[in-house]
């Protein structure tokens, strides 16, 4: 088998990304079948609970803000051809800075404290994403596996604080952080939902990072260095302090999702904070083919899969695993889907004529 | 004195091919007989390279046909050629750097078992290259080879392959003097075996000292050919460029100003080699064209790169309009007044994906009146590039369009308005019309001539020795990465240039610049 | 030296076993020019295979087939995506990782707190008894023993067969390779799917050697370590036993750390090894970029012979 240049199809590539997504369920309900899991139930489940009813929407967008931000803190050092795959622990690392702000200082408890905890967060997502940015810019280290190692530590590191020094004392031995004070938690926007501050400023941030992108100097760089770097050096653009920039940018985004979640949703630094949204970050960016407006939509369909995850759990006593494998199913039919509607496929060998093209 | 038809190895008639806008082969006649070295001389562009891989099998010529020792060939692709015995060597190697020389060797051989047995292998090699007199080491690692020792295992990878008929490319295009020398004894003993050796070649000197026999072509046309021992360095350099004179393009004279670029006892290095430059000298003057004429490769890249601080010199320094330039920094040569149209149109001058408007404020957008603070203003970018499209005629169909969809004169047009637009103080242009149609082409010189009242100085580097020689007040001739001279267009023959070109020093011997 | 250090050593090898295995499959996958960062996803669902298959059978060789079985399926659909549909390899890769570790949790979560009767330690006649070599490195499971084998086994291959140059060939030039008639697409097959069977088994030995029972995610990041390793291997089989042992080494030393109760907290000491491979990394890059060697020239590019 063997992929030939095709004029792309206009109308393949519109319908590659939906026949991939049904591709992906269709192989996913094999796998379900396979385990004893009748799919159509299973898939049921998915789709009511998520999408079923207002609270239920209103529940997706509180699981697709944080995909918004590590969709985007993947999208924007992607769109310089660097692989942020560290969300996840830049994302924990924002939960421990704006726990530890919240909790540990006065101005958790100040009317500043808001403001305060959701600066610490993006802060220390920039810092903990630093050390990849500075090893790739200045040493040419691999972004791809030093931000992806850097997750590990940063979950150990909430963990040695939950386990250690940030223990609740009053938690009788539970790995939990105290509760964050009042002041600390995001307030709820819309009544009797747990839709909150930070479902909003997702949202910002999504034109804001599509401003930066197509209205700022900062984001032309950005766009002549992913699109052509031997361009960009000619013009004179800086690539090293591009890199640190970008990934500093990408870190500040999931770390405030981090400060997010441990603010309006758990309430406190602890285990699972994340069910994995800086890996699923990944997919939405690729989804959203570095789109920022299209991560909200990727964002809000695979947060209602986190979702419908879970009601999974409760009613049909399934995995929550379950999302990650049918994440990784999308994962590859979108990857083989956009490549057969850009390249068409034969099943002969090449005709000699086609090698003629070359040199 | 063509060869009976019993002697010839290879035999092509009324091959032509074509290419979209340009017909490489037309309707040429080529033969070459066994045991001797055939040198296949032209211009850049002139059509030798398609005419030999069209015999190589990589090309499908749309007429004519191919004999090999009589028999009449098509083939399908480049394997059919090497296993009929032809093998070529082409300027970029077919050779895997990170293996050693004898494995190298092994991988074009047909497989043999599952086990290599490297050290049979080695010996074999090494007296293989000892009797035709090839110095090489085994065991050493490719890419540690200087490029003579490369080309050597070129010619064993084929010569263990059993192949009868040789092509070699610009075989001492990248050859030191001694290197050339030996490779020529080595191809002497290959044709004295009966082998058919075709070298290809643009060095007049060359031909002269290696062929028995030469065709040359002039714009995809066999001019003739005739034995080498009798002809001259002249016939051959008259039969190449095919005229006597040259026309100058009418132009004002303009009064040189001041310098503007100057470049003093410039060293560098270029990507497979050392010594891409050596000792470069040159100074453009305000209002003055200075062309740089000479065969590919022969250091023009190394100094449009270094100029554009895009390469760091390893000696010598470079001033544009007084501020010297310190090692490698694009910016600050931008800044101290440096236009550059560069060799790769598509590869370095613009991000293709983006917009025509966003390429044509490339280097300009950090310009204030692109916007205050961090913001871009696109109203003001689309303004001025709105403007630039109409100034210089850049057919889009909007400014929003990506420029990788523009066709090859328009993203000329685009880069020229870039450059031109950001008033330099000097301007580097190189191959500025390679591949453009005449209409195109015409705009692009009329452009460069248009920079002479303005007071720019320009650089114009270009393989096409019409273009240098109308455009340009004084002309330089890089061979080797040395000036062989600078002279004024109208002391010097075409017959002279070309002989610099080709390295023979003493053709303009009582000229003086 | 003392029974704890030799302790220790042997500890070494064993938690340096099954990144061996996967940083040698990742070798050959990448020497041929394909990037897989799936190993952590396959790993995951060897782990599982082997696992399951030695539970329900009895019989952990058979579970090493298993698991062998499903890393090469597995590394069989970034093959299909990266060399035949050329996907991007990283993104193709990731996708793995993440459809892996999905796969393994679901399909694992009944086996979990069952007992199973993994590969148990023997000493080798004779080279078992030599002082400090034989505890440390003969008096270990049979797994181990096969991980020697591999590594010499890997070696040859690579250096000393015709499969082995082409193979080389194809990941530094693969026009070359082509030009001389070297079937790229296949080659590249192949050692991608060696590399999903060496992951497989590499993960195997986690769950029926190294611990003898399934965790879900139980690698906690191995495939990825295995693939910074082979960075600091310079793709050199030789170099990753280096790279595994001393990864192990490090591991070791901080379960024994814990073990032996120095006070520091145990989330620090976990996070060592992480900190050691990027450490590492930074080494072997610097390393690499200063004599510009090691890195197939072709990794993660796919080919088509007319360039596209």
């Amino acid at each position: 088998m063997c992929v030939g240049r095709r004029a792309p199809s206009r109308l393949a590539a519109a319908a590659a990304p939906i026949v991939s997504v049904l591709g992906a369920l269709a192989a996913g309900a094999i796998v379900l079948a396979a385990s004893g899991v009748n799919p159509l139930a299973a898939y049921g489940a998915l789709v009511s609970e998520p999408f079923g009813s207002a609270f239920g929407w209103s529940e997706t967008l509180v699981k697709a803000a944080p995909l918004v931000l590590t969709g985007l803190a993947v999208l924007l050092p992607a769109r310089m051809r660097l692989w942020n795959i560290g969300a996840e622990g830049q994302l924990q690392c924002g939960a421990i800075a704006a726990a530890g702000v919240a909790v540990f200082t006065a101005a958790g408890r100040s009317p500043l404290a808001v403001p305060s905890i959701l600066a610490a967060g993006m802060a220390a997502g920039a810092v903990w994403c630093l050390v990849p940015a500075v090893l790739r810019a200045v040493l040419a280290v691999n972004e791809t596996i030093t931000t992806l190692l850097m997750n590990y530590v940063a979950l150990l590191l909430v963990d040695f604080l939950i386990y250690g020094p940030w223990q609740d004392p009053q938690g009788r031995g539970f790995p939990l952080s105290p509760v964050l004070p009042a002041p600390s938690r995001l307030p709820v926007l819309v009544p009797g939902t747990r839709i909150h501050l930070g479902v909003a400023l997702a949202l910002l941030a999504v034109p804001a990072v599509a401003a930066i992108l197509t209205r700022t100097r900062w984001g032309f760089e950005i766009r002549v260095i992913g699109d052509n770097p031997d361009a960009a050096r000619y013009a004179g653009m800086d690539l090293r302090r591009n890199i640190i920039l970008v990934m500093a940018a990408a870190g500040a985004l999931a770390g405030l999702a981090g400060a997010g979640e441990v603010s309006a949703v758990s309430g406190r630094l602890q285990q699972g904070l994340s069910p994995g949204y800086g890996y699923t970050g990944i997919i939405v960016a690729w989804l959203a083919r570095l789109h920022p407006a299209a991560t909200v939509l990727v964002a809000v369909l695979l947060g209602g899969l986190f979702l419908g995850g879970d009601a999974l759990q409760i009613s049909l006593h399934l995995p929550i695993a379950i999302v990650y494998m049918l994440q990784g199913l999308i994962f590859f039919f979108v990857l083989g889907g956009e490549q057969l509607a850009r390249y068409g496929v034969c099943f002969r060998k090449r005709p000699a004529a086609a090698a003629e093209h070359r040199a | 004195m063509i060869p009976p038809a019993s002697l010839r190895s290879v035999e092509m008639r009324g091959i032509t091919k074509r290419f979209p806008g340009v017909t490489a082969n037309d309707g040429v006649d080529f033969t070459a007989a066994p045991g001797e070295i055939h040198a296949l001389l032209g211009e850049n562009g002139a059509g030798k390279s398609t005419l030999m891989k069209i015999l190589y099998g990589f090309y499908a010529p749309d007429a004519g046909e191919i004999r090999v020792h009589g028999t009449h060939k098509v083939w399908r692709s480049p394997g059919d050629a090497l296993r009929a015995g032809l093998g070529m060597v082409f300027q970029q190697f077919m050779l895997v750097p990170s293996l050693s020389v004898v494995q190298n060797v092994l991988l074009a051989l047909p497989p043999r078992g599952w086990r290599l047995d490297e050290r049979a292998a080695a010996s074999r090699l090494a007296a293989e290259a000892a009797r035709y007199g090839m110095a090489v080491h085994p065991r050493a690692q490719v890419w540690q080879l200087g490029v003579g020792e490369q080309q050597r295992v070129e010619i064993l990878k084929l010569l263990a392959r059993g192949a009868g008929i040789l092509i070699l490319d610009e075989p001492t295009a990248v050859l030191t003097p001694q290197e050339a020398h030996s490779l020529f004894a080595t191809l002497r003993r290959l044709a004295d075996e009966g082998r058919t050796v075709i070298v290809i070649t643009h060095k007049l000197s060359e031909v002269m000292a290696v062929s028995d026999r030469v065709t040359v072509l002039r714009a995809g046309r066999v001019v003739g050919t005739i034995p080498t021992a009798r002809t001259s360095l002249w016939d051959l350099a008259r039969m190449m460029v095919g005229r006597e004179s040259f026309d100058l393009q009418d132009r004002a004279p303009v009064p040189p100003g001041p310098v503007v670029l100057e470049i003093r006892h410039l060293w560098a290095d270029g990507d497979r080699g050392r010594d891409a430059l050596r000792d470069v000298s040159l100074d453009v003057r305000a209002g003055e064209i200075v062309g740089v004429a000479g065969v590919a490769g022969n250091g023009q890249r190394e100094l449009a790169e270094v100029v554009a601080g895009l390469r760091r010199p390893t000696r010598g320094r470079i001033c544009i309009a007084g501020s010297t330039l310190a090692g490698a920094d694009p910016r600050a040569a931008i800044r101290a007044g440096l236009g550059h149209v560069p060799e790769d149109r598509l590869g370095t001058g613009v991000a293709p994906h983006l917009s025509v408007a966003d390429n044509l404020v490339l280097k300009r957008y950090r310009e204030a009146a692109f916007g205050r603070g961090p913001r871009l203003d696109r109203a003001a970018v689309n303004e001025a590039a709105r403007g630039l499209i109409e100034a210089y005629g850049i057919q889009t169909p909007s400014p929003d369009a990506p420029a990788g969809a523009l066709s090859g004169g328009n993203l000329q047009r685009l880069i020229l308005a870039r450059e031109i637009s950001a008033h330099p103080q000097a301007l580097v242009a190189f191959h500025p019309t390679r591949g453009l149609d005449i209409a195109a082409t015409e705009a692009v010189h009329r452009a460069l001539l248009d920079q002479r009242p303005r007071g720019t100085g320009v650089l114009l580097i270009s393989e096409d020795l019409d273009e240098v020689l109308q455009l340009s007040d004084r002309v330089a001739v890089l061979c080797g990465g040395r000036v062989m001279a600078v002279a004024r267009p109208g002391d010097v023959t075409v017959e002279q240039i070309g002989l610099l070109m080709g390295g023979a020093r003493e053709a303009l011997s009582g000229t003086t610049a | 030296m003392s029974p704890a250090a030799v302790a220790v050593l042997a500890a070494a090898v064993r938690a340096g076993t099954p990144v061996l295995f996967a940083t040698l499959g990742e070798i050959f996958a990448e020497r041929s020019g394909v990037l897989n960062l799936g190993v952590e996803g396959m790993m995951l669902v060897g782990a599982l295979a082997g696992f399951v298959t030695t539970v329900r059978t009895g019989h952990p060789w058979l579970g090493l087939l298993a698991a062998a079985a499903a890393g090469a399926a597995l590394s069989l659909v970034h093959a299909v995506l990266s060399i035949s549909l050329r996907a991007n390899q990283i993104a193709s890769g990731l996708a793995l990782t993440i459809f892996g570790t999905g796969l393994s949790a679901s399909l694992g979560r009944s086996y979990i707190g069952v007992p199973a009767a993994g590969f148990q330690p023997f000493p080798l006649p004779g080279l078992g008894d030599i002082p400090i070599l034989g505890p440390m490195l003969f008096r270990q499971d049979a797994l181990v023993y096969l991980s020697y084998a591999l590594v010499a086994a890997a070696w040859y291959a690579l250096y000393r067969t015709r499969w082995g140059l082409e193979l080389r060939a194809v990941g530094e030039r693969p026009e070359a390779a082509d030009a001389m008639g070297v079937d790229v697409a296949r080659v590249r097959y192949g050692c991608v799917a060696i590399g999903g069977v060496l992951a497989g088994v590499g993960g195997a030995y986690l769950s029926t050697a190294y611990t003898s029972m399934w965790i879900e995610n139980m690698t906690a990041g191995r495939g990825w370590i295995a693939v910074a390793l082979v960075i600091f291997a310079t793709w050199d089989p030789l170099r990753a036993v280096l790279g595994a042992y001393l990864f192990g080494g490090v591991n070791a030393l901080q379960l024994y750390l814990q073990a032996s109760g120095t006070g520091l907290p145990v989330y620090l000491l976990l996070m060592a090894p992480y900190v050691f491979t990027m450490v590492v990394l930074v080494i072997a890059t610097r390393g690499t970029v200063r004599r510009r060697l090691g890195t197939p020239a072709a990794l993660s590019l796919s080919y088509s012979r007319d360039g596209g």
